[in-house]
C-alpha cells in the first residue's frame, strides 16, 4: 500500500510526465493537450484543487504535490492517458486518497492551484473539508441493496457515520432480516475514494465523481422551512427576470396580437 | 451428475409448466431443471466461515465451483449472506493452493529440519510420518504425539481423527483451535447445566424485546444474525431495546439504544451488579417458585491462577522466558490483591495488599446457601461497580451510572424478554468460565432462561465448533456426546462401539492446545500434526512456539489448503482437500447440523483430512501402538498393554488400525451406490478414488475404500448421542432438509432445550420425577455436590441435584497483566468482517484483500498524539513478549477510548500474537486474547 520511499518506477513516471507537461506548455503537443483537456471534467484532483478551469490555467505541472504524497495516490498525466498532460490526478480504485491530517500535497503547491485556504479550518489544515469529489452508489449493483451484509464501503470510510451512513429497512422477502444500505452525504463526503477501493463488486458499485458531475443544484430561490441551516443559501439568492416561451414577448405586444382568440 | 433422458423431460416440463402458472417450484426440483438446461449444477452446502451457519447453494461447472447463492430455503439466512459468504465460490482457487506433499530436505533428498521444502510423494510423506510417530511413541509414549485439531473439521474428519488418536495411538494430546474460541462457554454450560450447548435458538431474536450484546461485535462477526437483530429493532423501535456492552466502540454500537464501554475484565462486576440489583433492591423480581424448584447456589475457589506456566515447568526452569515475561508469569504462583479487586474479594477473606497464593483448583465447586450468595453479592454496589468498570476516561461517571441502572432495569422489568448474546469477549478471558456462568445467574433469578425470546445465548465463532469440536469431542478431555475420557464408564461405552479392547483409551486427558505448545517447548511432544487450523499464527506468545517447532528435536506436520504460517513452520506439509471437495457436515451455534456432498474434485493431489487419517492408520498395527507405556508427562501411572485383550477380540499383533477402526465389518456395510438418491451423480474421492488417479500412500493409484466411509463415520458417531439428549437425525435425512436442531426426536427438531413445552427430554424428565416443573436441566455432569460456604467445603457428603441448574458466586478479579507505567495501554485483538481468522482463505480472495489488505492499529486520536504517532503512519505495538509494526488508524470502524488499542489478527504480516499473552482461563484453558499491556511508539 504505502511505500516509505518513492519507488524508482514512480520517479521515472513522474519525470516523464513532467517532461511531457513542459512540452505541452511549449506547444509542441498542443493538439493533444486540447483533446485531453476535454476529458478533464471527469478527473479527480488532489485536495484543495481550485475549479477545474482555473486549475488547468494555474497548475504548472511541477509534480511537487505528487512527490509529497506519502502514498502512491497522486500521479501526473502522461501522454496517452487522455488527460491534461502533466497535471496531477488520482484513480481511487487503484489508490485512493488516505486523507492525511497534515495534507502534505497542498502546502507545497507553488501556484495556489491547490488552495490551502480551502482545506483550512480555524487556521489549521483540515482534510475533512476537502472536496475532491463525491461518492455515488449504483444501487442496482451494490450488493447491500440485494440484502447481502456488506457495508465494506461504510467500514472503509474515514468519516464513517457522516459521509456514509447506513439506512436500515426491513427485508420483507425473508421476513426476518434487514437491509443495511449505504447512503452518501455529500455535505461530508470528501471524495477520498476509500469506499471505491474497498467495494467488493467486480467493478466498484460505489465510485467517486467530481462534484460538478455528480451533484445537482436545487437553486437558491427555495429555502427549506424545516432547516435553519438552509437559510445560509439566501446569501447567494438574487432576483432575476424569468423568461419562458410564453413570456418572451413584451406584454403589450402579446396583448395586441389578435391571433385565433375566438 | 447424470440425469437420465426421462428425468430431463420430466423436470423440464415441470419447470416450464410452473413458470407459466407463476407458481414456486420446490428448489430441489428447480435445481435439477437448471442443470439439465445448462451445463451447471446447483447443490446445497453450508457456508465455510462462522458459527452462524448460513445455508448456501453451490454452482458447479466443468468440475469447478463457479458461483454461489444464499439458499432461500435455509432458515438461518433465507438466501442472504455476508461478504465472506458471498465469496465462497472463490476460496478454493487461490493461485498458491498446495497441490502436493512438501518435505524439508537436504541436497540429497533426505529429511533435513533446516532444509528447503521440496515436493515428495504421498508415500514418502506417510513414511516420514510413520517413522516420526514411532520415534515419538518410543521417547514419550502417547503423550508425545500431539494434534492441533479444529472447530472447522467436518464432523466426519473430526471423528476419524478422534478415533485414531484416542483409540489407536491412545493419545489425548488432541485439542482443537475451538479451545481458543468456545472452551469457556463449554465449561460454563457444563457447570451450570451439566450438558454443553445453548438452550435457545436464533428464533429468540424474532421473539425477544431486548438484545444485549456482551463483548461481541455481532455486526461484523455474525452479520446475518445482526441483520435479524436489526430487523427486530425496526419492527418495534420503541419496545425493542438494543444494548451494546463492549471494551471499545465498534459497529455493533451503531444500532444500540445504550452503549456501555467498560474497562477490560470488569464484565464480571457488571453481571454481579445486575444480580445485586435483583437480590438487594428488587427482590420481588425473583421468581422464587422457579428458583426453588430448579436452581442451587454454588461457589468455587478464587485463587486458581491464570492458566500460565508454573515455576516447576521445564522451560521456565531452563530460563526460556525473559525477566520481563516472568514479571507476569510469576503471578501464576502468587499475586498481590489490588485495590480494584479487594472489595469483591472481601467475602473470601482477602484485603488489599494480601498475597494470594494460587493453586490448580480444577473444576471443583460446591453448593452454598442463598444467604451466602447474597453475602457474596454485597460489594457490587453501583458506586463500586461504576468506579472500576467505566472504560472511557472521558465519560462522566454519573452518565455511566445511569446507563448501568437502565441496563439492570431492562433485565429486571417484568414481562420484558431479554436475550444476552456474547462471543469472544466473555470467552477469551482469564475468568471466562466464571463470566459465562454469571450470565445465567441473572437470567435464572428472573426466570428468563430457556424460554422463547429469553435466555443467555453463547454465540459460536467457528462453523463447526459445536458440530465437530464439541459434539464429536475433539478435545483432550472429551469423547463424543459429552462423554469424558476421565470417566471409566464413558471410556467403556466408546471402546465397545469402536471395537477396541477395554482399557485402550488413556484416562488422562489434560493436554489442551496451550499444553500441546508448551509440551513441545518442554520437549515432551516430539510429533505434532496440524489439522484445519493455524496454531502457529493463532496462539498468543507465538515466538515461543515457533522457536520450539523450528529449533527443537521434533517433527511438525501441517495439513492445509494454503501456505500459512503453520505450514511455513512445519517439517512436512500435506495438501488438503478443502470444504466443497469432500463430503461433510457442520453444526452451528443453534445446534443445527447441516450436511453437504462432495461438489468437485480436490485441486492437484490434495486429499481430505479423513483420507489422510485413514491412510495413516494403515501404517500402525496392534503391536505398534497397544503395548504398555511408562508414565509420561501428565500421566503418573503406567498405561497397561491391551495387546492380549486385542487378541481376545480376534485381532492379531499385526492387525492394522485401519482394519479395526475404519475398514471393519460395520463400515463395509455402508455401501457405495450410484442408485442411492443421496450419492447419485456425486463424486466420492475417498470411496471410489477419482479420475485424477492420485498416487496414494502405498505408491499405487488410490482406487477408493469401496464403502461409504463418510456415512459410516457419521452414523457411528451419531449413535453415541441418540437416546441421550444429543439425538441426530439419520444421515440421509440431512440431505433432504436445511439442517436440523438437535435433539431431533421423532423426526422433530428442538428449539428450546430444558423447557418442558419444547424439549421432549425435559418433558420426560419431569414426568419421571413426578413434578409439574416448567423446566428440567437434565444434563448429568457435576450433578452431585458437597456443601459449604464461600471459603470452602464444610460437608463432604454429596447431594444430588437432578434436573437442577446452578447459580455461581464468582467475584471480579483483575487479569494478570494490566497497563502500568512501562506498558500503559490495553491491547485487544479480534477480527474484521472481511477476513476469516488467520486470513489463509479470505486474504486470497482479491476483492476481500483489496477491501482490507492489512491489519490496522485502531486508537483514540488523543492517544496517537500522546504517543507521537500519526494517522496512516506505522507504529510499534510492543509488550513484554514481542512487538509488531502496524499502521495507525484513528478513524473508521473501531473507535477505542483513550487507553486501549485494537489490532485484528488476520494479517500474518502484522503478527499480533507475538505480542499477546498466553494466559488462559484456568478452568477452560481458553486464552485471553482480549487483554494485555503494551506500549505504542513511532516506527
Amino acid at each position: 500500500m504505502k511505500t516509505q520511499a518513492m519507488s524508482e518506477r514512480r520517479k521515472f513516471i513522474l519525470t516523464m510526465a513532467r517532461a511531457a507537461g513542459l512540452a505541452a506548455m511549449g506547444g509542441l503537443v498542443w493538439s493533444a493537450y486540447l483533446d485531453e483537456a476535454t476529458a478533464s471534467s471527469l478527473l479527480l484532483r488532489p485536495p484543495g484543487a481550485i475549479k477545474e478551469e482555473d486549475f488547468l490555467a494555474t497548475c504548472i505541472k511541477c509534480g511537487l504535490c505528487v512527490e509529497a504524497c506519502p502514498y502512491d495516490t497522486l500521479v501526473l498525466a502522461k501522454p496517452g492517458d487522455n488527460k491534461p498532460l502533466g497535471t496531477p490526478f488520482f484513480i481511487p480504485r487503484e489508490m485512493p486518497c488516505y486523507m492525511c491530517p497534515d495534507i502534505p500535497c497542498v502546502p507545497v503547491c507553488p501556484t495556489g492551484a491547490l488552495n490551502q485556504a480551502s482545506v483550512t479550518t480555524d487556521g489549521k489544515l483540515d482534510i475533512n473539508i476537502a472536496d475532491m469529489g463525491v461518492a455515488v452508489v449504483d444501487s442496482k449493483n451494490c450488493i447491500a441493496f440485494w440484502g447481502i451484509q456488506c457495508d465494506a464501503c461504510y467500514r472503509a470510510c474515514p468519516l464513517l457515520g457522516q459521509a456514509i451512513t447506513i439506512e436500515y429497512s426491513k427485508n420483507e422477502r425473508t421476513g426476518k432480516h434487514a437491509f443495511m444500505k449505504p447512503v452518501v452525504d455529500s455535505d461530508f463526503c470528501t471524495g477520498c475514494g476509500l469506499c471505491e477501493k474497498a467495494c467488493v463488486t467486480e467493478k466498484a458499485s460505489i465510485f467517486i465523481l467530481p462534484r460538478e458531475v455528480a451533484l445537482g443544484r436545487a437553486g437558491d430561490y427555495y429555502i427549506k422551512g424545516w432547516d435553519k441551516e438552509d437559510e445560509k443559501r439566501l446569501e447567494n439568492a438574487t432576483s432575476k427576470t424569468t423568461t419562458t416561451e410564453l413570456s418572451k414577448e413584451k406584454a403589450v405586444d402579446s396583448l395586441n396580437s389578435n391571433e385565433d382568440l375566438y | 451428475m447424470s440425469l437420465t433422458r426421462r428425468d430431463f423431460l420430466k423436470s423440464s416440463a415441470a419447470a416450464s409448466a410452473a413458470a407459466a402458472m407463476g407458481m414456486a417450484v420446490p428448489s430441489d426440483v428447480q435445481a435439477a431443471a437448471q442443470s439439465a438446461e445448462a451445463n451447471w449444477r446447483w447443490d446445497k452446502a453450508a457456508c465455510r466461515f462462522c458459527g452462524t451457519g448460513c445455508g448456501i447453494m453451490m454452482a458447479t461447472k466443468d468440475g469447478k465451483i463457479v458461483a454461489v447463492k444464499g439458499d432461500p430455503a435455509a432458515p438461518v439466512n433465507r438466501g442472504l449472506n455476508c461478504i465472506k459468504g458471498y465469496f465462497n465460490a472463490k476460496i478454493m482457487y487461490g493461485a498458491d493452493r498446495l497441490t502436493q506433499p512438501l518435505l524439508r530436505v537436504d541436497a540429497k533428498g533426505n529429511f533435513d529440519k533446516n532444509g528447503k521444502f521440496a515436493p515428495v510423494s504421498w508415500k514418502r510423506a506417510f513414511d516420514e510420518m510413520e517413522l516420526n510417530i514411532k520415534k515419538a511413541l518410543k521417547s514419550g509414549g502417547p503423550e508425545a504425539v500431539g494434534v492441533f485439531a479444529s472447530g472447522q473439521y467436518t464432523v466426519m474428519e473430526g471423528y476419524a481423527a478422534q478415533k485414531m488418536m484416542k483409540g489407536g495411538f491412545r493419545s489425548n494430546a488432541f485439542d482443537p483451535n475451538a479451545r481458543h474460541c468456545m472452551a469457556s462457554a463449554v465449561v460454563g454450560f457444563y457447570q451450570t447445566f451439566g450438558i454443553d450447548e445453548p438452550s435457545g435458538c436464533y428464533d429468540d431474536i424474532e421473539l425477544t424485546d431486548t438484545i444485549v450484546s456482551w463483548g461481541s461485535n455481532m455486526a461484523e462477526m455474525h452479520p446475518i444474525l445482526w441483520s435479524r437483530v436489526t430487523d427486530r429493532k425496526l419492527s418495534d423501535p420503541e419496545r425493542v431495546k438494543v444494548i451494546s456492552i463492549q471494551t471499545y466502540r465498534h459497529r455493533t454500537s451503531d444500532l444500540a439504544d445504550i452503549e456501555i464501554i467498560f474497562s477490560p475484565n470488569t464484565d464480571l462486576a457488571l453481571w454481579n451488579y445486575i444480580a445485586r440489583e435483583i437480590v438487594y433492591n428488587n427482590p420481588e423480581s425473583i421468581d422464587w417458585d422457579f428458583v426453588k424448584k430448579h436452581i442451587v447456589f454454588a461457589a468455587s475457589p478464587v485463587n486458581m491462577g491464570y492458566g500460565m506456566r508454573r515455576s516447576d515447568e521445564k522451560s521456565i526452569k531452563e530460563g526460556k522466558y525473559t525477566a520481563l515475561e516472568m514479571e507476569i508469569i510469576s503471578k501464576e504462583m502468587s499475586k498481590v490483591v489490588s485495590a480494584k479487586e479487594a472489595p469483591a474479594l472481601k467475602p473470601y477473606g482477602y484485603k488489599e495488599g494480601d498475597v494470594m497464593v494460587n493453586k490448580n483448583a480444577g473444576l471443583a465447586h460446591w453448593e452454598i446457601s442463598f444467604d451466602e450468595y447474597k453475602k457474596f453479592l454485597e460489594p457490587y454496589t453501583l458506586d463500586y461497580v461504576a468506579e472500576i468498570s467505566k472504560g472511557n476516561p472521558d465519560e462522566d461517571i454519573n452518565e455511566f451510572k445511569k446507563k448501568l441502572q437502565t441496563l439492570a432495569d431492562l433485565y429486571i422489568e417484568k414481562d420484558r424478554k431479554v436475550v444476552s448474546f456474547w462471543t469472544m469477549g466473555m470467552n477469551q478471558h482469564t475468568r471466562g468460565t466464571w463470566v459465562n456462568t454469571l450470565s445465567y445467574n441473572v437470567h435464572f433469578l428472573l426466570n428468563k432462561q430457556a424460554k422463547p425470546g429469553s435466555g443467555a445465548f453463547s454465540l459460536t465463532g467457528q462453523p463447526s465448533a459445536c458440530g465437530t469440536a464439541r459434539e464429536v469431542g475433539t478435545f483432550c478431555h472429551r469423547l463424543p456426546a459429552d462423554m469424558m475420557v476421565a470417566n471409566p464408564a464413558h471410556r467403556k461405552i466408546v471402546e465397545n462401539k469402536w471395537m477396541v479392547p477395554e482399557g485402550t483409551i488413556n484416562a488422562v486427558g489434560t493436554q489442551d492446545i496451550m499444553r500441546i505448545h508448551r509440551d513441545i517447548e518442554d520437549g515432551l511432544i516430539k510429533f505434532a500434526w496440524v489439522n484445519v487450523c493455524n496454531p502457529y499464527q493463532d496462539t498468543a506468545s507465538a515466538t515461543h512456539w515457533i522457536k520450539a517447532a523450528r529449533e527443537m528435536d521434533n517433527f511438525i506436520v501441517t495439513s492445509d489448503g494454503y501456505p500459512g504460517i503453520s505450514a511455513k513452520v512445519s517439517d512436512l506439509i500435506l495438501p488438503s482437500a478443502m470444504i466443497y471437495e469432500k463430503w461433510g457436515a457442520y453444526g452451528n451455534a443453534e445446534r443445527r447440523t447441516q450436511h453437504w456432498r462432495q461438489q468437485v474434485l480436490p485441486v492437484g493431489d490434495a486429499m481430505s483430512d479423513t483420507w489422510q487419517w485413514i491412510e495413516l492408520s494403515k501404517r500402525f498395527t496392534v503391536k505398534d501402538v497397544w503395548g504398555s507405556y511408562a508414565p509420561s508427562g501428565p500421566r503418573k501411572d503406567e498405561l497397561p498393554s491391551v495387546i492380549e485383550a486385542a487378541k481376545a477380540l480376534g485381532y492379531t499383533e499385526n492387525t492394522t488400525m485401519y482394519e479395526i477402526l475404519f475398514a471393519n465389518k460395520v463400515a463395509k456395510s455402508y455401501k457405495l451406490d450410484q442408485k442411492d438418491p443421496v450419492q447419485k451423480g456425486y463424486d466420492n474421492s475417498e470411496g471410489f478414488g477419482d479420475k485424477r488417479n492420485v498416487v496414494g500412500s502405498d505408491g499405487k493409484v488410490f482406487k477408493g475404500y469401496g464403502f461409504f466411509v463418510q456415512k459410516y463415520l457419521f452414523e457411528e458417531y451419531a449413535a453415541f448421542g441418540r437416546g441421550h439428549g444429543h439425538d441426530l437425525a439419520p444421515f440421509d435425512v440431512y440431505h433432504k432438509v436445511r439442517g436440523l436442531k438437535w435433539p431431533v426426536v421423532d423426526g422433530k427438531e428442538t428449539q428450546w432445550r430444558f423447557n418442558v413445552q419444547y424439549d421432549p427430554y425435559a418433558a420426560k424428565a419431569v414426568k419421571e420425577a413426578g413434578t409439574d416443573n416448567s423446566h428440567a436441566f437434565y444434563g448429568t455432569l457435576a450433578k452431585e455436590l458437597p456443601y459449604g460456604d464461600l471459603m470452602g467445603i464444610q460437608k463432604k457428603e454429596k447431594t444430588g441435584l437432578k434436573n437442577k441448574a446452578k447459580i455461581f458466586a464468582r467475584p471480579y478479579m483483575d487479569p494478570p497483566e494490566m497497563p502500568d507505567t512501562a506498558f500503559p495501554v490495553w491491547l485487544c485483538t479480534g477480527r474484521v468482517l472481511e477476513h476469516w481468522h488467520s486470513g489463509t482463505m479470505t486474504m486470497r480472495v482479491p476483492e476481500l484483500y483489496r477491501a482490507v489488505p492489512e491489519a490496522l492499529c485502531y486508537m483514540h486520536p488523543e492517544d496517537a498524539k500522546t504517543y507521537d504517532v500519526k494517522q496512516g503512519e506505522l507504529c510499534w505495538v510492543e509488550s513484554r513478549r514481542g512487538k509488531v509494526k502496524a499502521r495507525v488508524e484513528t478513524r473508521g470502524r473501531n473507535r477505542p477510548s483513550r487507553g486501549l488499542v485494537f489490532v485484528p489478527w488476520f494479517d500474518e504480516k502484522v503478527f499480533i500474537n507475538k505480542v499477546c499473552l498466553d494466559a488462559t482461563c484456568p478452568q477452560s484453558g481458553q486464552t485471553d486474547y482480549k487483554k494485555c499491556a503494551v506500549k505504542i511508539y513511532k516506527a
